[in-house]
């Protein structure tokens, strides 16, 4: 009830700011008769069902429709429709391996101006801001990254299952992770491996490190940045050893891998307790969550943004500004788990100190908050997504035995070049 | 009445176009003019993000694309595939309307029957057999272990990645073609059979002998159909792949080359190329088509 209404009123006060900044045409709050629907066309679940009714609630003249694509269809949904200038939504999400490359054709997106710029982390706020300083997108989550386990599988394997002896266990960093799993491997339960897939674990990698596989001046560096080859080395190594369970992320086969308990850990962008959660419901209660090791690092992270073709452009800048106001997003880290991207959230008690049953009480709140200060800006780059698609495939090909770690590393290479040509 | 007689002669004569005039008008529309606009787009650099850019580049696509072994690779994968599904595909047919055409029980159940795979929705089909062929879980790998044969990472090579998706073509067509080769069989005289019966032919001499020579022109439609289908075949490699990435496995292993146009088209952007390649889709189709209906035709009169 409380909550409820301080919503209410934060919404109401968010309405009359942005009633006071948008522009004059067919203004929406008064003429009650005429309908509006907003269209907001997303992938996964961003937990913004409950909002919408609230809402729809304060604006009786807003309809609003959700639909949702799996990730690849629904950016390659939005390419098409810019391409065409016809059928995207009035609000569409997009994610952090693709803003780069939307971003490159801002004049398609509406400017969302510079207002809210204070609120974001400065290193998202940037990362959707076009080079003549148009913003197409506001930031919706951050990745962060933890480790989520299984501590009841770490315990039959032997191995300490508290969540800050695991933490402590591999703190120095990722040699020690793949130690750590050599040592579960040894005890551990038949048919259980220590991670999900080659190309997820080096996404995770990948995320801490300074500068990934762009220079902020768009030149691909993947062949040349010795850290892309450092932690291609380092999955290799862990594969190699024997730990991965050898699946593709968000493959049908990896969502099957919950359930049957294929692997013990996985690395946790905070978006990631969520598909844990709807994989893997038979193991609430025994999942838990760690400190990722060797630091803060990025992995994933959504925008809203505006298409100009839409045709109430007005009314949705004002919606997509609501859902990623500050309230909004703290809301939906308590519900979903997505990691707000606004950092004065942090220190507040509903997210700093929240804790998730479903993952035995961890201290989500703090994980994912210390994390997400710790947390290094990357730059990403226009074909970051892909680039990202092109080196899970290489890792694949050794995990499924095709090609040597030096064979499928000089063809990933290729066909990185190949892509940012 | 010489004027009633004029106007029948016209009517007989001039109706019969009037009466295809929708089909080529739909087909100017839906099927020409984007063949024509592809042909103009492959000639272009063109970035489908960029909306109406583009600059004329002549022949730099299809040059590029003779050079590219992702090209090559997805034509062979192609073949593969249509070889590995068509013919089995057609014999089969061929099999179970030959066994349709007896007096069975229930007999237009069972002609229906053979239909329903294929009035299932293609993604559904897809998804139940890549399940099926699921490295660690899926029934296949199951079965197989009950004879001692190690589980197979169905989606890791290319043989095997090739045979899974002809299946799923298989499962998918064969019921089509074996309504159409029923509907041709029972065109053919019956006195034939009861003649044959009457010298003493078995079962398998009439089948071969008097049902499929009579089948010929039948054999070609449904070998050119099957032809054109395989080569276009997008959906299945696509979804077998199990995250909708293009690239059809890690090493390619399964792309085709609609999948790969597709790529190049919806991940790539380079509308340019994507139509190059289309527009080699449709020559090679074209060839293999008259191939087809060349080989088809002299098999057939071999065999009288």
């Amino acid at each position: 009830m409380r909550l409820s209404r301080s919503a209410r009123v934060v919404a109401a006060a968010a309405a009359t700011a942005l009633a006071l900044t948008a522009c004059g045409s067919g203004s929406g709050g008064d003429s009650g008769s005429d309908k509006i629907t907003l269209s907001v066309s997303l992938f996964g679940n961003f937990g913004y069902q409950e909002l919408y009714k609230q809402y729809e609630k304060d604006h009786p003249n807003i309809k609003i429709q959700e639909r949702t694509a799996d990730y690849n269809a629904h950016h390659r949904d939005l390419a098409t429709h810019l391409a065409t200038n016809a059928g995207a939504a009035d609000i569409e999400a997009v994610d952090t391996g693709f803003i780069a490359q939307m971003r490159e054709v801002g004049k398609q997106f509406t400017d969302l101006g510079t207002e809210r710029e204070s609120e974001y982390l400065p290193w998202k706020w940037q990362a959707s801001l076009t080079k003549d300083g148009q913003q197409i997108g506001y930031g919706t989550d951050v990745g962060g990254l933890a480790i989520c386990y299984r501590r009841d599988l770490f315990q039959q394997a032997g191995l300490p299952a508290d969540r800050d002896q695991v933490s402590a266990a591999w703190a120095s960093g990722w040699d020690k992770y793949i130690e750590l799993g050599q040592q579960f491997t040894k005890k551990a339960p038949k048919g259980t491996a220590f991670f999900d897939g080659g190309g997820a674990l080096y996404n995770a990698v990948i995320g801490q490190a300074p500068v990934g596989f762009y220079n902020p001046d768009n030149t691909v560096v993947v062949s040349t940045n010795p850290e892309v080859r450092k932690a291609w080395d380092l999955v290799v190594k862990a594969i190699q050893a024997n730990l991965s369970a050898k699946l593709v992320e968000s493959s049908p086969e990896w969502n099957n891998g919950f359930a049957k308990g294929q692997f013990a850990t996985i690395a946790c962008p905070a978006w990631m307790m969520a598909k844990i959660k709807d994989q893997s419901k038979a193991y609430a209660g025994k999942w838990d969550v760690a400190a990722v090791p060797g630091g803060g690092g990025n992995w994933g992270g959504s925008y809203l943004t505006v298409p100009k073709q839409g045709k109430h452009v007005d009314e949705a800048k004002k919606l997509a500004a609501w859902l990623t106001a500050p309230d909004q997003q703290a809301k939906v880290f308590t519900t979903q788990g997505l990691l707000p991207s606004i950092p004065a959230l942090y220190d507040k008690p509903e997210v700093g100190a929240l804790k998730d049953p479903f993952f035995n009480n961890a201290p989500v709140g703090k994980i994912f908050t210390t994390a997400a200060k710790e947390l290094k800006p990357q730059y990403q780059g226009p074909r970051a997504g892909d680039i990202q698609t092109a080196i899970r495939d290489g890792l694949l090909r050794v995990e499924q035995g095709k090609q040597s770690s030096d064979q499928s590393w000089t063809q990933t290479v290729s066909d990185v070049e190949r892509l940012a040509k | 009445m010489a004027l009633k007689a004029t106007l029948n002669r016209l009517d007989a004569k001039g109706s019969p176009y009037l009466y295809v005039v929708p089909f080529f008008l739909l087909f100017g529309i839906f099927g020409l003019y984007p063949l024509i606009y592809t042909g103009y787009v492959s000639f272009n650099d063109w970035n489908l993000l960029d909306g109406g850019e583009h600059q004329w580049v002549g022949l730099a696509n299809y040059r590029e694309m003779l050079q590219d072994a992702y090209f090559w690779n997805s034509l062979g994968n192609t073949l593969s595939i249509w070889v590995l599904s068509t013919v089995p595909q057609l014999l089969a047919a061929l099999w179970i309307a030959h066994l349709l055409n007896h007096k069975l029980r229930a007999r237009t159940s069972l002609r229906m029957g053979v239909l329903l795979p294929n009035i299932t929705s293609i993604v559904a089909v897809t998804i139940v057999f890549t399940q099926l062929f699921g490295r660690d879980f899926g029934m296949i790998n199951w079965l197989l272990g009950l004879v001692g044969v190690g589980p197979i990472d169905w989606q890791a090579d290319t043989w095997s990645s090739h045979l899974a998706i002809a299946t799923i073509v298989i499962w998918r067509w064969t019921g089509y073609n074996a309504l159409i080769y029923l509907a041709s069989m029972q065109a053919i005289p019956h006195d034939l059979y009861e003649a044959a019966e009457l010298d003493g032919a078995s079962s398998t001499q009439q089948f071969w002998r008097i049902t499929v020579p009579n089948l010929r022109p039948t054999i070609i439609f449904t070998t050119v159909i099957s032809t054109i289908g395989g080569l276009q075949i997008i959906a299945e490699p696509l979804l077998f792949a199990g995250t909708s990435t293009p690239t059809g496995g890690s090493d390619r292993q399964f792309q085709t080359i609609a999948l790969f146009m597709y790529e190049q088209g919806f991940r790539e952007f380079r509308f340019g190329y994507a139509s190059a390649i289309a527009w080699t889709l449709c020559l090679i189709i074209a060839v293999f088509a008259i191939a087809n209906f060349l080989l088809t035709r002299r098999i057939a009169n071999d065999e009288e």
